[in-house]
This record gives C-alpha cells, structure tokens and sequence, in this order.
C-alpha cells in the first residue's frame, strides 16, 4: 500500500463534501425548531446541487481521472454521469417529498440525512473499483434505505414493508458477499482489475468462479428486483410512503446499473458467458411476471413496482449485448427510467393530500377533467413508461433493443422479438391509467377541480421533470452521445 | 423560411394545437377559430407546395436534412415527392373540412378536441414527409395516442373497449417493424429511406423484413384477415375521428408499403406479392359481401373502406409483378405497371375523399337522429332534399361510377391485372357489383321511399357549414373523377422512381 496522498484524495472531494455537510447538517438539524425545518430540506438540496457540482468539476479536471486509492476508487465517465443523475434524481426525490410529509407530518430531520447517506452510498458504489468498495457503498444504500421505508412507524403495512425488505436484502448482500467470496478464493484478488487479469493465468478452479459469478449475479438480481428475485419489490414500492417508494424507484435504479457495470464489465468479464445466459433467464422472467402481473393491479404503486421489474428486464437486456454499445444503452435506460419514475411518483404525490393517500388507479378517475394539466403530464409519463415514439421511454427501448440485437449474427433475435410483444402488453396496463384519467367521469367523492399543494417548487420542478421527458425523446441524441462516450472513455 | 417548409407544415399545426389549448380553455369559440386559422394556414402552406413543387422532376423536393441523434446515426430528414405531396394535400385538405364540421357538434372539451386533430395532422404529415426509417416509424406511431384520445373521450358507448383495440392492434403491428428497422439499423448503420432502398439485403433478410413491415402496414391499412379493429373504432369513434381514420390514417398504411416494402426488399415484394394480392382480393370480394349485411350504416362505410382499400394494395403487387414480368418478357415495357400504381395512388386519394364524406354524411344524420341503424332512417329525401343528393353523389363515387374518382382508380387497377392475370382482373371486378349492391341498396333504405319513422318527418336539411363540408369533398372527388390527368402527372415522376426502385433485382 501507497502512503495516502493527495492524488488519492481529491477525486473523493465530491463525496468527503457529502459526507462533512450530512455530519453537520445531522447536528445542526438538532438545534432547528420543527416550524424552521424547511431550512434543512433546502439545505440537504443545496448540498446535492454543490455535490453534483464537485463531480462535474473533478470529471473536468483531467488529472483527476484514473483511479485513486491503488484502484479501490475509480474516477471515470461512467462514475461522473451516474452521480451526476443519482444526484438529480435525489434532488427531485426530496423537493417532491416536502408537501407529503408535511401533510403526514413526518416532516423531520431524519428523512433528509438518511437520504443524503444512502446518496453517499450511490456515488461510493458507482465509483467502486474494488470489490470492498462496492460492497461498502451497497450497505451504505441499502440500510439507510431499510429506515427510510419506515419512517412512517405507526403504519403496520410500513413496518411490515421495512422488515421485508431488510430481510430479503441482507439475504441479497449475503449472496452477494458469499460471490465474492469464492471469487477472491479462485482468483486472490478482490481488484476488479487483477481478478480480471487471473482469467488470463489459466485458474485451477474454473468452477469456482462459476459459483462465484452465480452468486454475484443472483445479488445484482436482487438489488435490481429482477424477476425471480423481485418479491420484496410491490410490498415496499406499496408499504413505505409514497415520497420514499419514490426515491427507491429512481435514483438507486442507476446505482444498479452502476453495480452491475462494474461487476460484470469490470471484474467479471473473462465469464460473460456464464453471466450472460444466466441474464437471458432473468430477462424473461421480468419481462413475463413483470408484465403479466402488472395488468392485474389495481393499485397505482403495486402496478408500477410491477412495471419496474418489466423495466429491469429491459435494462438487463444492454447488459446481455455485452458491448460497449449495450452498456451504453443500459445506461441511457436507467437514467432515463429513474426520471421517468421520478415524475410518475411525483404526480402521485401531487393527488395525496391529508387524509387521503392517492394509491388506487381509481384515484385518477377523471383526471382529465379536474385538473387538464396535471393528466397531461401524467398521460406523458405513461406513455413513457409505455415506449411511444416522441417520449424517452421509446429511445431507450430502441438503443436496448438495437444493442442486444448487435450481437454476433443477431442470435438474440428472438429475444428482442419476446421483448417488443411484452413491451405491447405493457403498454395495455400503462394505457389503463390513460383511459380512467381521460375516459371516465370523476368519482361521486371527489369531483372538484383538484387541491394542489401550495408547494410551488414541487409543482413547477414536477412539470419540468415531465416536460422533459418529451424534451429527452425528440432531443436525447446529446445524452445518448454522452451515455456512449462515458463507456468508451471508462 | 423557404429552407425549411416542410418542418414548417409539421410544425405549425403543433403550435397551433398548444395555442388552442392554452387560449381556447375557456371559450370553445376561440379555440374554434384558433383551431381553423392554424388548419387553414397549413392548408394554404401545402397549396403553395403544391405549386412550386417541380413535377417534370422526380427527384425528392423541399429537401432538409440535419443530424438529429447523432450516436444513432439519425437524421432529421424531410422532403417530399409528387405521392408524398397528393397526401400532403389531402390531410391539410380533410382537416379543414373535420375542423369546419366539428365546429357545432362537438361541445364537451372543445379545446381538447381541436388541438388532437391539430396534433394528430402534424404527426401525419410527417409520416408524409420522413425519409428517415426511424424518423417514420416515430411519427407513425405518435398518431396512436391522439387518435386513443378522440376515440377514447368523444366515442360511442363502447369507445374504450374500441379505443384499447385499436391501439393495441396498431401497436402490436409496428412492433414488428420497430424490430425490422433495428435490424436495419445494425446491418446498415444507416436508416435513410434512400440510403435502404439502394443497400444489397439478402434474400432472406428481405424475406423476414418484408413479413415485418407487411404486419405493420397490414394492420395500418387493414387489410383481411387484421381488419376487426377498424369497424370497432369506426362505430365507436365520432365523426371527426371517423373521416381522419378513413381518409388519411389508413393510407399511411399504403404509404407504407410504397416507402418501405417496395424499395427496400423488393425481391421479397416479388417473391410474395401473390400473398399480398390474395389478401387483398378476399378483401375485395368477402369483406364486400360483408358490408352488404351490415344494419349499421357506419360499419357499413368500414367494411365498404376495407374493401376499397384492397385495390390500393392490389394495385402496388400487381405492379410488382407486371415490373418483374417486363424485365424478363422481350418489350421490356413498364406501361402495365404503371397504370397499376398510379391507379393505386388515385383510388387512395379518391377514398379519401369518398369515405370521409360518406362518415360526416353519417355524423350528419347521427346529431339529428342519434342512431346509426339504417332502418331508423328512410325517405330522407323527402325532408332532406339537399343532403339526400350529396349523399347519392357520393354513394355513387363509393360505387365507382363514371365520372367520379372512385372510378378512375379502380379502372385503372383492374385493367392493369389484365395484363398480369385475368383472374385477378375478373376477381377485383366483382367489386363494381358487389360495391353498387351494398351502397346503392343503403341509399335506397336511407334516402329513398316514404317516411317511415316519424323523427325523420321533421328533420332539417342541412345547413351552411355541413353543406360546406359535404359539398367539398364531392367537388373533389368530381374533380379528380373527370380530371384526373394534373393529379396523375403530380404523381407521375414520383411513381416512375418506384417502378425503378422495383426494377432492381438485390439478390
């Protein structure tokens, strides 16, 4: 081991700035009276918003770029872009959340620095160039998000959400653990680079690695919840609070996709071949169940936890292509997913008021007429969601398709055809929400023209997000560009 | 400006769409007028292409071109020829004539109305007007979701289950095509229409790319047997919806074939052609036979618009055939195939007009009647002197009678597949009875006798505005049934580039 320097030092300043500012925001939020609290939501968002700048700042400088740490902390393009949109994504998490918490009073310090540490865990994890570093920035993500999914301790369906998920989560990062375990036994090395390089020396235990690999792809399938490993999925996207479930199905989307590229392309790549057939599995899978059992929900959360593990399947299928180009692709997919989600939550949100959770598809019942832009924007993300040209959700669906059928002699053929039918039988479950927001008649109980949060910033910041997602479909070419450079540069 | 007309054309009536909704929210008859001044200017756009648009050159016009999602290597393309400019002409041209007609019978969310159709004319002028694949396929599929919309909140009792049919339908087809053009898209790196028409596929890649557009662009414009959710969405969607859907959304489907199966793989073209014209034949005859039992006279129109839509693409593969045959046979003459495809594009714009006239004859008489069943309705020439003989015209224009565009196109076609088999010709023939018999025996039941029903004693003729909309589409279709010859010679360079294109053997 190298003495620590400053060499090692300075790529880190993004995340040691997150980390001194959630210390202190941590103590200073003690001293805040409940009525001052917004003080420490905008704090936590500023804080996000320099932290995004301190990435920016050490992608620019080109002395940065490498490793740091003997190359157990990677800075790279792919590192930057990811932190860079977790770090949005988390923004707009915590700007959509205000108005519902307050409404359910659970307005409180806790929120903002277990989000911000479980922030501090997404940019560890996607920078991770070792398998320590990743699995460290894995529990950083995972228990913050453990609490944060029963922030609401009197509700039982909350209580119960959180154990599940930390049951089932743990058990994740044991199969993980257990991976990379019999990796480090086959190859001696937990360096992504050096356990690539052993594949070279001809290993004595080819099956090892086999095991390994398994188990490191069961955990990746886990924190993704890729069918057959999504069960905890639709009971905490419907157990934790909306503001939380909103912040699990976006920022830690990329995060995943973080863990993975750094796994599979990064260590795991001399074994595409065991990974990649184990993938197809997971692939259809999700896209079957997720799909399948989508069309069965009634309600609004359930059916997009569902939704997410059909996303997944398609996200998964970049990884399958096992080319630069598919990486790329995967990456367009999770970022564009994760504001996707973002804005689908968030307009979930701006129904919820006091004393009314808005969870049911029926609570969107004559949308149309109660509120003609806010339907709008929820039509847009549907239709996101659903693939429909014009929208990002149709971009990323090509690149992932186009990737997968990139390989050798179109063998995958099949598979982008198996997808293309789900994504139709998806776009039944997304077009259901359409239809009772546009289609039916409000509902006897709540036929007004619809209460909106005084929340001004929530509501523009909300309409933005959407928007953009039509500015994303017409005009993502720069950010496809940016997803490909990042991968070719990394 | 002059650069960049066509962006303009697509443009505009989007802006048009966000000014109606954002101005019109609060009074209907500005977002009326909003509505109608953006159709109209679009309209007068589409004239002035029409006029400086060189027809002695078949070469593609008002061309624009710029990188759009440069690490796909897409390009914002656009430009036009004389086929893409007749469709150019007859959307703007229907969507006057939609916004005019809608203008008192639609009440309920006005704004919203208009600024769907606003939309949905822009996404299909861009169909028109793309000649980049993907660029296609994205206008192609983006008319789904405002046409849901008008079916789904102005439809029928039954409009969401329609509504849910035909986006799905619609949908699951050009997923094949989605999957087509990726596949493209890796081979060639390239998805420029120009660029695929010249590039050498296989024989078998054309052959599974051929079946991919074929489910697409067969659902689109439906041919048998995936033609059940057009009489669905037909009955169930309003007037407006239902002249939109007839007269412009179904020739994309043609269009389709024209800018993607023709150029791309015409050997698989060939090579299938007999099953495209077998399709299309069962959909002239038996969905002709189908329309005669019809007691709803807007299924009716669906089933009668299936039937007409069959010598579109039975005019396009018997070109095909007649194209293949030239270049083996010693004259070497393409004046067969030809005819056929010209006949094909002038039976599209023909029943473009036709249809849409024929669906706001019965949008006319749905608001006063409020039933669509043909035996509520009877002896309407009695009290609707005025409509009843609009509505004969243009049931004669269906029929294909002389002297009306219905029969041009259909002339054309039929004696073009005599020269490739005289089944076929005497097969498509059929439909001159079979199309007279379901709509002359409609007339008969609806306009003509005594007055049976007493609602129908104390109807109103029609007034101004729908004597505007009927009036214009009958004179076009007069027109093109007497004059044919400036709508032939618009297309003409146009169609001699895709017998070219169709010449040129890839394998």
């Amino acid at each position: 081991m190298n003495p620590l320097s400053m060499a090692d030092l300075l790529p880190l300043v993004p995340e040691g700035f997150l980390l001194a500012s959630l210390c202190i925001l941590l103590l200073a939020d003690l001293f805040i009276p409940q009525s001052e609290r917004s003080t420490t939501h905008w704090l936590t968002v500023a804080v996000l918003a320099f932290t995004a700048i301190l990435v920016w700042r050490a992608d620019a400088d080109t002395s940065l770029a490498g490793s740091a740490f003997s190359g157990m902390f990677l800075n790279d393009g792919v590192a930057t872009i990811c932190k860079l949109f977790i770090l949005l994504t988390s923004a707009l998490a915590l700007i959509y959340a205000r108005p519902y918490l307050i409404a359910r009073k659970l307005f409180q310090g806790e929120f903002y620095t277990l989000t911000g540490f479980a922030v501090l865990g997404m940019l560890l994890l996607v920078s991770a160039g070792n398998m320590l570093t990743a699995y460290l920035g894995l529990e950083l993500l995972a228990l913050p998000l453990y609490a944060l999914v029963a922030l609401d301790r009197d509700n039982g369906r909350s209580a119960e959400a959180a154990i599940k998920y930390f049951v089932l989560g743990a058990l994740a990062s044991g199969m993980l653990l257990y991976g990379i375990s019999m990796i480090y036994g086959a190859s001696g090395a937990l360096d992504f680079g050096s356990i690539r390089a052993a594949a070279v020396s001809n290993s004595p235990h080819p099956w090892l690695y086999g095991i390994g690999v398994a188990f490191v792809v069961i955990g990746i399938a886990f924190k993704f919840g890729a069918a057959p490993f999504h069960m905890w999925l639709p009971d905490v996207y419907q157990g934790a609070p909306t503001a939380v479930t909103l912040f699990i199905g976006s920022a830690p989307k990329i995060a995943a996709f973080g863990l993975a590229y750094r796994l599979l392309d990064g260590a795991l790549d001399p074994w595409f071949r065991y990974w990649q057939a184990m993938l197809v599995v997971l692939v259809l899978l999700s896209l079957t169940i997720g799909n399948l059992v989508a069309i069965a929900q009634t309600n609004f959360k359930r059916m997009l936890a569902y939704s997410t593990i059909s996303h997944v399947g398609f996200l998964l299928l970049g990884f399958i292509a096992h080319s630069a180009e598919g990486y790329a692709a995967a990456l367009f997919y999770a970022i564009s997913y994760a504001v996707t989600a973002s804005a689908g939550f968030g307009l979930l949100m701006l129904l919820s008021r006091v004393g009314f959770e808005a969870e049911e598809i029926a609570d969107f019942r004559g949308l149309n007429q109660r509120n003609p832009w806010y339907a709008l924007m929820m039509m847009l993300v549907m239709a996101s969601f659903a693939g429909v040209p014009l929208l990002v959700g149709f971009l990323a669906k090509f690149v992932v398709l186009k990737a997968a059928l990139g390989v050798a002699n179109a063998e995958l053929l099949w598979l982008v055809i198996v997808a293309g039918v789900f994504a139709v039988i998806g776009a039944f479950y997304y077009l259901r929400v359409i239809k009772v927001m546009y289609f039916e008649a409000p509902a006897e109980a709540a036929s007004g023209p619809l209460p909106l949060p005084q929340d001004l910033a929530f509501r523009w910041v909300l309409s933005g997000n959407v928007l953009a997602l039509l500015g994303l479909g017409i005009f993502g070419g720069p950010l496809i560009s940016w997803c490909v450079r990042a991968i070719a540069g990394g | 400006m002059s650069q960049h007309l066509l962006s303009w054309l697509i443009w505009l009536p989007i802006l048009g769409a966000v000014a109606t909704v954002v101005m019109g929210s609060t009074s209907p008859q500005r977002a009326r007028w909003i509505a109608l001044s953006t159709a109209l200017l679009t309209f007068g756009l589409s004239v002035f292409l029409l006029l400086n648009y060189a027809s002695d050159q078949p070469a593609l016009q008002f061309d624009e071109n710029a990188p759009w999602i440069v690490a796909l290597n897409l390009r914002y393309h656009l430009a036009a020829d004389g086929i893409s400019l007749a469709l150019i002409a007859l959307t703007t041209f229907t969507t006057v004539l939609v916004l005019v007609g809608a203008w008192a019978s639609v009440s309920d969310r006005v704004h919203q109305y208009l600024a769907s159709f606003l939309l949905l004319e822009s996404f299909m002028l861009g169909v028109f007007c793309a000649r980049d694949a993907l660029l296609f396929y994205m206008f192609f599929e983006a008319m789904l979701v405002p046409m849901f919309i008008i079916i789904g909140i102005w439809g029928g009792p039954r409009r969401v289950y329609a509504t849910l049919k035909f986006f799905l339908y619609t949908f699951f087809g050009s997923i094949f095509m989605l999957v087509g053009l990726i596949y493209m898209a890796v081979e060639t790196g390239n998805l420029d229409l120009t660029y695929l028409a010249n590039y050498p596929f296989t024989e078998r890649e054309q052959f599974w790319l051929f079946l991919a557009f074929l489910i697409a662009f067969a659902v689109k414009v439906p041919m048998f047997p995936v033609h059940t959710w057009l009489p669905d969405a037909h009955v169930e969607a309003p007037t407006g919806g239902s002249v939109i859907l007839a007269a412009i959304m179904l020739k994309v489907g043609g269009y389709g074939f024209l800018r993607f199966s023709l150029p791309i793989t015409p050997d698989a073209a060939h090579e299938l052609a007999w099953l495209v014209i077998a399709l299309s034949l069962i959909a002239v005859v038996y969905i002709g036979l189908v329309a005669l039992v019809q007691d709803d006279m807007k299924k009716l129109i669906a089933y009668s618009s299936i039937s007409h839509m069959g010598f579109v693409t039975l005019g396009m593969f018997v070109a095909v055939l007649l194209v293949r045959e030239s270049m083996i046979s010693a004259t070497g003459s393409v004046d067969g195939a030809r005819l056929a495809l010209q006949g094909s594009m002038v039976q599209m714009i023909s029943h473009g007009f036709v249809s849409a006239a024929l669906f706001s004859c019965v949008g006319v008489m749905y608001e006063r009647v409020h039933s669509r069943m043909i035996k509520d309705y009877g002896g309407l020439a009695n009290t609707m002197p005025w409509f009843a003989a609009l509505m004969v015209f243009l049931s004669m224009a269906n029929s294909g009678l002389p002297g009306t565009s219905g029969f041009v196109g259909e002339f054309m076609v039929i004696l073009a597949s005599f020269q490739s088999h005289p089944l076929i010709a005497a097969s498509a023939g059929l439909t001159l009875i079979i199309g007279a018999a379901y709509t002359l025996w409609l007339v008969k039941r609806v306009i003509f006798g005594a007055v049976v029903n007493p609602p129908i004693a104390k109807l109103q003729d029609v007034n101004a505005r729908e004597l505007l909309v009927l009036g214009g589409f009958a004179l076009a279709s007069l027109v093109v049934g007497l004059w044919p010859a400036p709508l032939v010679s618009l297309m003409d360079g146009s169609v001699n580039e895709v017998l070219q294109q169709l010449s040129r053997v890839k394998i």
